[in-house]
């Protein structure tokens, strides 16, 4: 342990943590703007220095270890200058555009400038001419926004493993872009919007598509169907000034109603309906036994993406199973519509989901069009939602808490909901695949091991007599250590490691998806996560095919099971794609 | 079965070359960029390939240099020297005499793909002041006046090439 005095105060702190940190411990708040708790420093922005007695120059709180008697000054007439003044270099190359900008009232260089008085522009502002890149339609770059902080390009390199993001050119020419003079939509992005979560400005954000759905709200002939996957009620507040990890899916169904919706859902029951056919597959491969295992889960489309951009020698050991929203879109135009006596032309689909990718799933095969149509005709993040729910004068307090989704294709189980967090999709396989293979409908419910933030959870579980091994990756930078134990064994013919995987691109799963509330660091995945186990303890029914409206549905659609209109409706392929498309 | 070295493509021989290098890179961007003047699109994702570097990275080094380039010179590079001496013996009339004449600003291209310009620092023959170097061939003590022949000598020369190449 280190001993050193910050602004006089006594702080203890172990070997190797930074001058911003003891701060943090000390309860002293440093200003900082590159730095990003999920990542290490770049002490590109220099706004976070402090002085040190002795030293001859002020450091950078963000990437100087405390050592052993340091005396540290973080606060002072002379260190509040010079950040200003650091500020306003910034600030001479940022559009003054704050109006029209898609973080504004959300920004933490404007933060910035509003704790530091800032009332002027000192300095003849020089910014770049470079335009938008919208080409992948579910983020959009402004690199002219950009103020090289260097997160974006971190998480898409080591943190995600995908490198479509780099830093081009050097000096004040510097730029975020892709390798090449290419739109991010030709280079290897999958649209996983991590870059986005993490971009301290608004150079990064999600494609906005809430005009289509006020459009089609207002067009009589539509019935507009809605369906929110699990991450989204539990980070929704967020935007609202309330705690990370609130439930508030009664308030969301309550304000979807009075925004025009005819009809409800849940993407948790298509959450249920995955387990059940997902379940099976995972049944029908450990019948069949060696070869065929593992089998890995696809409910992530950048996992999906980046799968047949990068490991597509894997394509057989993935699920063919459609993920719970393309479901729920497919049995809205179908099932649902059937029942309803509705014309499925006539019926207009809308997703709010945690995700950037989920724009692009929409379409990114024919078997996204299962049901004659296009089965989810706008997929928006929920920080879109967020603001069709201010647009709409709704106030989240005098919403109906206790709402509930519509018919039949809204009531969920506790599984359906868990998906929302890593480890969930295979807590949630397991709890129906263990009956499916014991016929004990008392088997085990909760798998903790499988539960949390660490990059690589593994397990080993007896289900019958069988000894089950699972493992479950997320953060993309996690996968290839698994994927590489897997080939390894298969290559010599031996038994896979692992008879299950579950990848989630985004770090903590969907809950720290890349369209969900800004700003998000581990505490608040950590509460997310903790609202939907909260939310799965709360629910009668905690397996997936103990769900009646699951159990209505195989009985009066599906039959069965990959039966073969299931297989037709609900199951998709995949294709080895080119990283990049030139 | 290993290929013979004809088989082998320009890139593979100079990433063998620099297997031994920690991190050989800028050493195959440089081989590359000496024998083909520029690194095309296609070099950089084979040298990715071989050297299992992402493309961003390579892009990033290639532009963080000046001194890569990713487009093609043009046949005829036209490096006007402004070192000191170049300088003082007026090499500012020469850019601007070579700029007129191609229609082109230092660091670009002609449309025809045949003239290249630009200024580079100190060439080492101060005594031939002021001094321009094109491709290999270097002219000293040149004067604006000149410039227009010097550049009807290159263009007659790709001209004959040309013939030659089509007969």
């Amino acid at each position: 342990m280190i001993n050193l005095k910050i602004n006089n105060i006594d702080v203890r702190v172990p070997e190797g943590a930074t001058i911003l940190e003891a701060a943090n411990k000390a309860g002293l708040w440093i200003p900082t703007l590159c730095k990003h708790p999920d990542l290490g420093p770049t002490a590109a922005c220099g706004i976070c220095v402090v002085k040190i007695k002795g030293a001859k120059n002020m450091v950078r709180a963000c990437a100087s270890p405390a050592e052993e008697g340091m005396e540290v000054t973080t606060h002072d007439p002379e260190l509040v200058r010079v950040r200003r003044t650091t500020l306003e270099m910034i600030l001479s190359n940022h559009p003054n555009e704050c109006l029209t900008c898609a973080r504004n009232g959300t920004c933490e260089l404007q933060d910035l400038a509003e704790e530091f008085s800032v009332r002027e522009r000192l300095l003849p502002p020089i910014v770049p001419d470079i335009s938008t890149d919208d080409s992948t339609r579910t983020i959009v770059l402004d690199p002219r926004k950009c103020i090289k902080c260097g997160r974006c390009v971190t998480v898409c390199q080591q943190k995600q493993d995908v490198w479509a993001l780099s830093f081009l050119e050097r000096g004040l020419e510097t730029r975020i872009a892709p390798a090449g003079d290419i739109g991010l939509g030709d280079s290897p992005c999958i649209r996983c919007g991590q870059c986005s979560a993490h971009c301290p400005v608004g150079a990064i954000y999600e494609y906005d598509e809430t005009a289509r759905i006020w459009e089609a709200l207002q067009y009589p002939k539509k019935y507009c169907v809605v369906q929110i996957a699990p991450a989204v009620r539990v980070s929704l507040g967020e935007a609202f000034g309330r705690e990370p990890g609130e439930n508030l899916t009664g308030q969301i169904y309550s304000a979807l109603r009075r925004m025009g919706f005819d009809a409800v859902f849940d993407t948790n029951f298509g959450a249920d309906v995955t387990i059940m056919e997902e379940a099976a597959e995972f049944v029908e491969r450990i019948k069949q036994g060696n070869g065929s295992l593992p089998l890995i889960t696809t409910c992530c489309p950048s996992w999906v993406d980046f799968m047949e951009k990068y490991h597509s020698d894997m394509m057989e050991h993935f699920s063919s199973c459609k993920s719970p929203h393309a479901i729920i879109g497919t049995l809205s135009k179908t099932y649902y519509a059937d029942k309803m006596g509705l014309d499925p032309k006539d019926v207009f689909t809308v997703s709010i989901m945690p995700c950037t990718s989920k724009k692009y799933e929409i379409t990114r095969s024919s078997s996204m069009f299962a049901s004659g149509l296009q089965d989810v005709d706008v997929s928006i993040t929920t920080r879109e939602f967020s603001r069709m729910v201010r647009q709409d004068g709704l106030i989240i307090e005098q919403l109906n808490a206790d709402e509930k989704p519509d018919s039949i294709l809204g009531e969920y189980s506790g599984a359906g909901t868990i998906f929302g967090a890593s480890g969930g999709v295979m807590e949630a396989a397991l709890r129906t695949a263990q009956y499916q293979i014991t016929g004990d409908e008392n088997a085990e419910l909760e798998f903790k091991e499988i539960r949390g933030l660490q990059g690589v959870k593994v397990m080993e579980t007896k289900v019958g007599d069988k000894n089950i091994r699972v493992a479950v990756a997320h953060g993309l930078g996690n996968v290839e250590t698994v994927l590489n134990e897997v080939r390894a064994a298969l290559r010599q013919g031996q038994e896979s490691p692992y008879h299950f995987v579950e990848v989630m691109a985004c770090p903590g799963g969907c809950v720290g998806g890349g369209g969900q509330a800004w700003k998000v660091d581990n505490k608040i995945r950590e509460k997310r996560i903790e609202g939907l186990y909260r939310d799965d303890r709360k629910q009668r029914i905690r397996r997936s095919y103990q769900n009646t409206s699951i159990r209505r549905l195989y009985e009066d659609f599906l039959n069965e099971p990959l039966s073969a209109k299931a297989k037709e409706l609900l199951h998709t392929s995949y294709t080895a794609r080119p990283q990049y498309q030139r | 079965m290993a290929k013979t070295k004809q088989q082998l493509s320009p890139i593979e021989i100079a990433a063998k070359k620099y297997a031994r290098y920690r991190d050989p890179l800028i050493m195959v961007l440089h081989e590359i960029q000496t024998t083909r003047g520029y690194i095309p699109r296609e070099a950089a994702f084979e040298i990715a390939k071989l050297l299992n570097v992402p493309l961003a990275r390579i892009y990033e080094v290639i532009t963080f240099y000046n001194y890569f380039r990713l487009k093609s010179p043009g046949k005829a590079v036209i490096s006007v020297c402004t070192g000191t001496a170049c300088h003082l013996k007026g090499a500012d009339k020469l850019v601007k005499e070579f700029s007129e004449e191609l229609d082109i600003e230092p660091g670009q291209t002609t449309d025809d793909g045949l003239f290249h310009l630009q200024s580079v620092r100190c060439v080492g023959c101060c005594g031939l002041a002021p001094v321009v170097v094109i491709n290999e061939k270097t002219y000293g003590k040149l004067q604006p006046s000149q410039v227009p022949h010097v550049i009807a000598e290159w263009k007659e020369k790709f001209e004959t090439e040309t013939a030659d190449a089509a007969s």
